[in-house]
C-alpha cells in the first residue's frame, strides 16, 4: 500500500494530511510532529496569546476528531534522525524505522540565536512554539522593563502586546529601519512612528553586544553602541533557520532550504518540500524564494496534494502576510521588493491606509493598514495581474472592489 | 457553558457545549466543524469564520466593529444584511446559550 510520510505537524503538514483526503487518497498517511500534544496555530502565540490574564488555550490546527475522522496517523514527540532515499527508509529517535512511497519534508524553521558571546542569562527568551509562548506570557506578569532585539514581525508584535500591558519596552534594530526585510520604505516609516508613538522606544542602527546579568537574570541588554538598556525580560526576534539538516544529511540539494522545483519536488524523485523550509522558484518574482508565511504553507500544500493524487500541479499562487501591532493591523499582497514608485490610498492619519508598490510601472505588492478590503481587492489584482495604474490607485473615487472583481479581467 | 448549534447548508446540524470566554470561531475550530476555517487566528481579518446568525439570537450580538464591517463585504459568500456576522467576534458568555448559525457553503 501507497504511504505518504509528513515530517512536521505545523501548517504546511496539517494541510497536507487534510488535502490530500479531501483529493481522494486511500493509501496510508502519517504526520510525525516532533512537539508534544496537537497541533496548534503559531500566529496567535505572538499576539492575542500575550495578553493579560489567565493562560490562554492555544488554537488547534484541526478539531480533536481530525485524525480518527480521516484516518491519519499522528505521531507527537517524534524528531525524524535519518532519511535514507535508497531504500525510502526515515529513522525516528527512538530508533523506530519507517518505509514510504513519498515523503514530505514541511520541517518549518527555527529561531536564528544570537552569538554564543553575548550570553544567554535567564530571562532571554526567543518565541517559536507554544512552550516559548506559556513561558512568555507567565514572565511577563511581573515584568516592568523589556528589550526587545530585532524589529521585526515577531519582535514589533511582541513589543506592542508589552507595551499594551503598560510595560517600559525598548527595541533594537541592527537595521536602519523596521521589518526592512518585509516592507517598502515609507510603511517601515509608517510603523517607527507609530510604535513610538504608542511609547516604544525604537533604537535604529543599535545591534546587540551582550547582557548584563545579576548571576543569574538578565539586568540589561547592552548595544553594539556600547549603551546598556536596562531590562527584566528581552525577547530576541532577529530571524529563522530553515530546518534543512535532514535533508541535507540525505544528499539532498540545499540553497537557502530544501531546493524544490515548480511541483515542490526536491532533486530526489519521492520527497517533497513544502511551507517555512522549501527554497521554490517564486512565479511572482522569478527568483527561488523561501517564504515563512502561513499563506506560502497552506497553498504549498493544497498544491501538492494534487500532486500527489495524479494531477501535476505546479506551485504559483500570490503570497500574503500579516501582522497585528497594537493597533495595527498590516497585511500585504505580493513581494515588493525594491519598488521605485509607492502611490498612497487612504489617509495615514486615520490609521487605515494602503499603500501599493510599482516597479517599471507594474503593480509588484500592496501594503495595507485596518485596510482588509484594499488587501482582499489587491490580492485579485496580483492574482489575475489586472493592469491597475498609479492613477487609479491613488484615486479616493476609484472603485478598487469593484475593479478587481470584473468577471471579464479575471 | 453554552449550547451553540452550527447549521450546515446540506441540511446537517452540529451542537456543541462550549465554556464562556471563547467565541463561535474558536469553538467550531477546536471541535472541527466544516465550513469555519479561522484563517487568520481570530483577529477579523480574513472572512473564513462568516455565519448567518439565526434571527432570534440577533438581539443578543455586540455591535458590529469597522473592521468586521469591512470584512463582511468581502466574504465569499453574500452577505446578510442582518444576519452575517464574523464568528471570531461573537464571544461566548452567560449569554449565549441556545445559540444557532448557519454556515455558508464557502468560505474561500
Amino acid at each position: 500500500m501507497e504511504r505518504i510520510v509528513i515530517v512536521g505537524a505545523g501548517h504546511a503538514g496539517m494541510q497536507l494530511a487534510d488535502s490530500l483526503r479531501q483529493e481522494g487518497f486511500t493509501g496510508a498517511v502519517t504526520v510525525l510532529g516532533d512537539e508534544p500534544g496537537l497541533p496548534y496555530q503559531r500566529p496567535p502565540l505572538s499576539k492575542d496569546y500575550l495578553a493579560p490574564g489567565t493562560t490562554p488555550a492555544p488554537l488547534p490546527l484541526r478539531g480533536e476528531t481530525f485524525f480518527t475522522d480521516r484516518d491519519i496517523e499522528y505521531r507527537s514527540d517524534s524528531t525524524v534522525t535519518a532519511l535514507d532515499p535508497a531504500t525510502r527508509t526515515i529513522t525516528l529517535h527512538d530508533g523506530t524505522t519507517m518505509e514510504y512511497t513519498d515523503l514530505v519534508l514541511a520541517t518549518g524553521a527555527r529561531n536564528r540565536t544570537l552569538d554564543a558571546t553575548c550570553g544567554r542569562p535567564a530571562g532571554v527568551h526567543y518565541l517559536k512554539s507554544l512552550t516559548d509562548a506559556k513561558r512568555l506570557h507567565a514572565e511577563l506578569a511581573s515584568a516592568r522593563r523589556v528589550v526587545v532585539v530585532g524589529a521585526g514581525f515577531i519582535g514589533l508584535e511582541f513589543a506592542a502586546a508589552a507595551r499594551a500591558r503598560g510595560l517600559e519596552v525598548t527595541v533594537l534594530e541592527f537595521a536602519p529601519r523596521v521589518m526592512a526585510r518585509a516592507l517598502s520604505a515609507p510603511m517601515s516609516a509608517y510603523f517607527e512612528q507609530a510604535h513610538t508613538t504608542a511609547g516604544i522606544d525604537l533604537k535604529l542602527g543599535e545591534g546587540i553586544a551582550s547582557f548584563e546579568h545579576n548571576g543569574v537574570y538578565v539586568t540589561a541588554a547592552v548595544g553594539t553602541s556600547g549603551t546598556a538598556y536596562p531590562a527584566d525580560l528581552v525577547l530576541v526576534g532577529v530571524g529563522v533557520v530553515p530546518n534543512t539538516e535532514l535533508a541535507a544529511a540525505a544528499g539532498l540539494t540545499v540553497d537557502n532550504g530544501v531546493a524544490v522545483d515548480d511541483y515542490l519536488r526536491t532533486s530526489h524523485e519521492n520527497i517533497w518540500a513544502i511551507g517555512d523550509c522549501a527554497s521554490f522558484p517564486n512565479a511572482h518574482t522569478g527568483t527561488r524564494t523561501r517564504l515563512e508565511a502561513v499563506q506560502n504553507a497552506t497553498d504549498q500544500a493544497a498544491t501538492l496534494a494534487k500532486t500527489l493524487t495524479g494531477a501535476p500541479t505546479p506551485y504559483g499562487e500570490l503570497p500574503w502576510f500579516w501582522s497585528i501591532q497594537g493597533k495595527h493591523k498590516l497585511q500585504i499582497a505580493g513581494i515588493a521588493g525594491t519598488p521605485d514608485h509607492t502611490v498612497q490610498r487612504g489617509d495615514p492619519a486615520t490609521g487605515k491606509f494602503s499603500l501599493f508598490c510599482f516597479h517599471q510601472g507594474t503593480l509588484t505588492a500592496v501594503e495595507s493598514v485596518n485596510s482588509p478590503a484594499d488587501h482582499l481587492a489587491a490580492r485579485r489584482i496580483l492574482t489575475h495581474q489586472m493592469a491597475l495604474t498609479p492613477e487609479q490607485a491613488a484615486d479616493p473615487a476609484f472603485n478598487l472592489k469593484a475593479y478587481s472583481t470584473q468577471p471579464s479581467l479575471i | 457553558m453554552s449550547t451553540i448549534t452550527y447549521h450546515q447548508s446540506d441540511g446537517t446540524a452540529r451542537t456543541l457545549t462550549v465554556e464562556d470566554g471563547t467565541t463561535v470561531m474558536r469553538a467550531a475550530v477546536t471541535a472541527g466543524v466544516p465550513g469555519i476555517v479561522g484563517e487568520c487566528g481570530g483577529q477579523a481579518m480574513c472572512a473564513t469564520c462568516h455565519v448567518y446568525v439565526r434571527d432570534e439570537h440577533l438581539g443578543q450580538l455586540p455591535d458590529i466593529s469597522d473592521d468586521e464591517e469591512e470584512m463582511l463585504d468581502c466574504a465569499t459568500a453574500p452577505r446578510d444584511p442582518l444576519r452575517s456576522r464574523l464568528g471570531c467576534q461573537i464571544p461566548i458568555d452567560a449569554t449565549s446559550d441556545g445559540l444557532a448559525v448557519d454556515v455558508p457553503e464557502s468560505q474561500v
